[in-house]
């Protein structure tokens, strides 16, 4: 199917929410029909960070999730209020280092799965030193 | 009704802020140091364990550190801040009835919380702090705010408490009171801890039952009020906005020795401009000012320490008046031969910008400084600060007063170039 835009919003990255100017003069003459229909403006952060005491941000440095989108250089949401579940990509701290791969669990085994056919899945067993740090919640990535 | 307090503190703060983002640290021994990487102010368990103690020089334990691989790090306040910025958001979803003490304790209003059960409750605040933020916090609960410090305090140390006390259901009250010094108790200075032991007065146990009129005659209402708190009879309430400051003071060591007047004067006019902003903030101004130097006290040769302090005409915040002003109190206690490695200042008399008392001669145009220092201010809020400065804090490059941090970690909250890289 061919890609379609279908609404453009303005962002508002500022933290404050200001109010918008009213561009309308007030002299005579036909009012605009915006009007009565503003709403404010629309803030990233309010649509991004469900916790923000829990939420950070976090680099990604290699290829091993690719295939999920996922590129050298983005920057990863990473809430730690979420809990964890099967299929999440999710910031692991294995022994020591920090990684980013997607977690399955399957019949009580914990897996962290690469998305890039040159790295292997990585199954976690009893003696590592294992730690969710946090769950990724969505991704910045520049065009 | 009855009241209920609970004291919130990290465990080993800083350090545990260094873990957060280097889990390698877990387990190992690490320390956090003071500006400068002076002296250790932070410390894990397996440090403590060591037996290095809070607030020792670095270069004391040299040998220890490095037969240990104990972890070094320079203090990271711009970490730390935002880190105690979480954790105390974190505290406020479970009431928002809290008092930050300092950077990391905080007490929340538990009183409404009462028909639950309050252990129950503080694991549930432990748990979500550690989890959203990764800090461990320690809890300690009871009537009043003294006792609530002290039942933290045993949380911490007790293994069984495994992190959260809480006093008003705790059948060895009297023991737990027992086995809190004296001068572990909240508020008991050298002064009072040295006329309490006089007094046969050794334990928290003791103090809240010793004679009312004693106390009351050597300690005033502070002793007073100290043993009713102790006693259950809550004393001090919670303070959800804090006081006004009394006074502000920026004071730094500096890397190398210092000895001409020229590079003391760079560094008092650091510190008057990073006070002088401070003051602004609070929309305060200063009517006394004082500066200190001192050489330094670890070394033996030609020790010297002085002070002077200075009645401005007229209270101010302005940066320009104030580091002429310290420049002139400096050149006064300056003497030449001596290598300085600390110097201060010190902004006393504060009030409110509105209520400046004005001075007949005074031939100072204010209206022009306030907007003068506004526009400064902005434009170093804005672009990143000390953009735009006074040329009386020098501008060469490697001045050896400044502060070093070497073993300073990331800015990973803070910065967008220094985040948490994950692979």
């Amino acid at each position: 199917m061919e890609t379609r835009i279908t609404a453009i919003y303005h962002p508002e990255v500022k933290k404050q929410c200001e109010r918008p100017l009213f561009m309308v003069p007030v002299t005579a003459g036909f009012p605009s029909p915006a009007e009565d229909y503003i709403e404010g403006k629309l803030d990233l952060n309010k649509y991004l960070i469900r916790h923000p005491a829990a939420t950070f941000f976090v680099r990604v440095t290699g290829e091993s999730m690719i295939n999920a989108g996922i590129h050298p250089g983005d920057i990863l949401i990473v809430d730690r209020a979420i809990e964890p579940g099967d299929k999440n990509v999710v910031i692991a701290a294995i022994d020591g280092e920090f990684m980013v791969k997607r977690i399955r669990m399957i019949q009580g085994k914990v897996f962290l799965m690469p998305e890039n056919e040159n790295f292997k899945p990585l199954k976690i067993e009893n003696e590592m030193n294992f730690e969710v740090w946090g769950v990724v919640t969505n991704l910045i990535h520049r065009l | 009704m009855t009241t209920v307090f609970a004291l919130v503190d990290c465990n080993n703060f800083y350090v545990s802020c260094e873990r957060v983002f280097d889990p390698k640290l877990c387990g190992k021994p690490v320390i956090v140091l003071s500006n400068n990487d002076g002296c250790a102010i932070s410390r894990s368990n397996e440090a403590k364990a060591l037996g290095i103690k809070m607030g020792v020089p670095v270069f004391q334990i040299r040998d220890l550190i490095k037969a240990n691989g104990v972890e070094v790090y320079s203090s990271n306040y711009a970490l730390y801040g935002d880190m105690s910025q979480r954790v105390m958001q974190t505290l406020a979803e479970f009431t928002p009835d809290i008092e930050i003490y300092s950077i990391d304790e905080a007490f929340s209003d538990l009183a409404g919380f009462t028909r639950c059960d309050l252990t129950n409750y503080g694991h549930q605040i432990r748990y979500k702090t550690r989890k959203w933020t990764g800090i461990p916090v320690s809890i300690g609960i009871a009537e009043t705010k003294t006792l609530a410090k002290i039942a933290n305090r045993v949380a911490k140390k007790s293994k069984k408490a495994s992190g959260v006390l809480d006093l008003t259901s705790f059948p060895y009250k009297d023991r737990a009171l027992e086995k809190t010094k004296v001068e572990d108790v909240w508020g008991i200075g050298p002064a009072y801890n040295r006329f309490l032991k006089e007094n046969g007065i050794r334990n928290a146990l003791q103090l809240r039952n010793a004679d009312d009129k004693l106390i009351k005659q050597r300690m005033g209402i502070v002793g007073t009020r100290l043993i009713h708190e102790l006693r259950g009879v809550p004393c001090y309430c919670l303070e959800q906005c804090p006081p006004p400051k009394k006074g502000i003071t920026v004071s730094r060591s500096f890397k190398h020795v210092i000895e001409t007047l020229n590079e003391l004067e760079e560094a008092v006019a650091t510190y008057v401009t990073i006070g002088a902003e401070k003051l602004r903030k609070e929309h305060s101004v200063s009517g006394v000012l004082m500066i200190f130097v001192m050489t330094n006290r670890f070394k033996r040769q030609n020790q010297y320490f002085n002070l002077k302090t200075l009645k401005l005409p007229v209270s101010t915040s302005d940066t320009s008046e104030l580091i002429h002003y310290a420049h002139l109190g400096l050149k006064e206690i300056y003497r030449k031969g001596c290598l300085y490695k600390k110097a201060g200042v010190m902004f006393n008399n504060l009030v409110p910008e509105n209520q400046i008392q004005s001075n007949l001669f005074d031939v100072r145009d204010r209206n022009r400084s306030m907007k003068l220092m506004a526009a400064l201010d902005n434009i170093n809020i804005k672009m990143g600060s000390s953009t735009l400065k006074y040329a009386a804090v020098g501008l060469r490059q490697n001045q050896g007063w400044k502060t070093m941090f070497e073993h300073r970690s990331q800015s990973y909250t803070t910065n967008w170039n220094q985040l948490l890289e994950v692979r």
